[in-house]
């Protein structure tokens, strides 16, 4: 018997990789921004996008929302009073959206063309581990944190926290109540990833609402 | 709890790659995984053995080389590694330093495979394999 070493040198996502970079060159030749959606369970991803849905519709942008969950369409059903076009990705067990999955549920998705679109929104899997791991061609990767999650969360998961390009504080109604240092996240947050755009919002009351869309119509007009 | 999935991957790319070498066994497999690449070890050594099963990986090893976090400085012109993944500064001046060298990699460097030799019965030899790739 011999040994043999065999330099690869690849990419162990590689095929992922492969299929986002095909979704990115589709999402810019369309001309529609695609931003990807990640937080824990429960931080509020569902009822910011709600909101944002709602505010886009009423200034006039189209806007459509692919939603992943491992079980249920309760989030599709919840985002669809919007008036925004949104189709559920059940990933059945997995941990978080993949490209293959989001290009599977773009082919066929009726009444939606990726032309007739200005913002497409994909809600990840509950999750601040793996969707790190997976790129899903999106041009803007959003991390959400809640006020009752603790302002630490982002040096607890630093490499999710490290790869977002914006994030957002949801429930920030509650922070008196539950006694969330703002100062504190915020100086967390921009510890792990230096410089990154911080949104402090209500989906309930509306706060910080206006800084976001802006921020949207600045990102898309760019 | 991705590991099975990131095994599942490394187990297809290398069959792929170990199939240009008929009859060889993979011995062992080595990884680069970078500090923020949201891999568990213990997780994926324990997924590997599930995940190799069956195949022809069965009883490899798998060795991960874990990569720590390096960014650039833009004030002391510097590659550096940071002290630890809670804070992205320049360890030299202690600005915030964002621009990221090192530290998200999930790759295979490389195989480790062992081979007939030439001449033994029922397997290809290695010339034979050299011109198939």
């Amino acid at each position: 018997m011999t040994t043999r070493i065999v330099e690869l040198r690849r990419g162990i996502l590689k095929k992922n990789d492969e299929l986002a970079a095909g979704l990115r060159a589709r999402f810019t030749s369309a001309g529609v921004l695609v931003l990807n959606l990640v937080s824990s369970p429960g931080t509020g991803k569902t009822a910011f996008l709600e909101r944002t849905l709602r505010e886009l519709r009423v200034g006039g942008a189209r806007a459509a929302a692919l939603v992943g969950d491992l079980e249920t369409d309760n989030d599709a059903r919840r985002l669809a009073a919007s008036g925004a076009p949104v189709r559920q990705i059940n990933t059945h067990g997995i941990c978080h959206l993949d490209a293959e999955m989001v290009g599977r549920h773009l082919d066929g998705w009726e009444g939606v063309a990726l032309g007739g679109l200005d913002y497409l929104f994909i809600e990840n899997v509950g999750n601040l581990v793996c969707p790190s791991s997976y790129d899903l061609g999106e041009r803007i990767r959003v991390v959400l944190l809640s006020v009752t999650e603790g302002e630490d969360k982002p040096l607890k998961y630093p490499g999710l926290f490290n790869s977002a390009d914006a994030a957002v504080i949801t429930k920030i109604d509650l922070a008196g109540p539950c006694g969330f240092d703002r100062d504190l996240a915020v100086r967390n947050i921009r510890e792990i990833r230096p410089g990154i755009r911080i949104f402090e919002t209500s989906a309930k009351t509306g706060a910080g609402m206006n800084d976001w869309l802006t921020y949207l119509a600045e990102q898309r007009s760019r | 709890m991705h590991e099975l999935s990131i095994a599942a991957s490394i187990v297809e790319a290398v069959s792929e790659s170990a199939s240009a070498y008929p009859g060889a066994r993979v011995k062992e497999v080595r990884l680069r995984v970078g500090a923020l690449a949201s891999v568990v070890e213990d997780s994926l050594q324990f997924c590997w053995e599930l995940a190799t099963e069956g195949t022809p990986l069965k009883g490899s090893a798998l060795v991960i080389n874990k990569l720590p976090v390096i960014v650039h400085c833009e004030a002391c012109r510097v590659d550096a590694e940071v002290e630890g993944v809670q804070s992205f500064r320049c360890p030299r001046c202690g600005e915030p330093a964002a621009d990221l060298r090192q530290g998200r990699e999930l790759e295979i460097e490389s195989i480790e495979l062992e081979e007939p030799e030439p001449g033994e019965p029922g397997i290809a030899t290695t010339a034979q394999a050299e011109e198939r790739i």
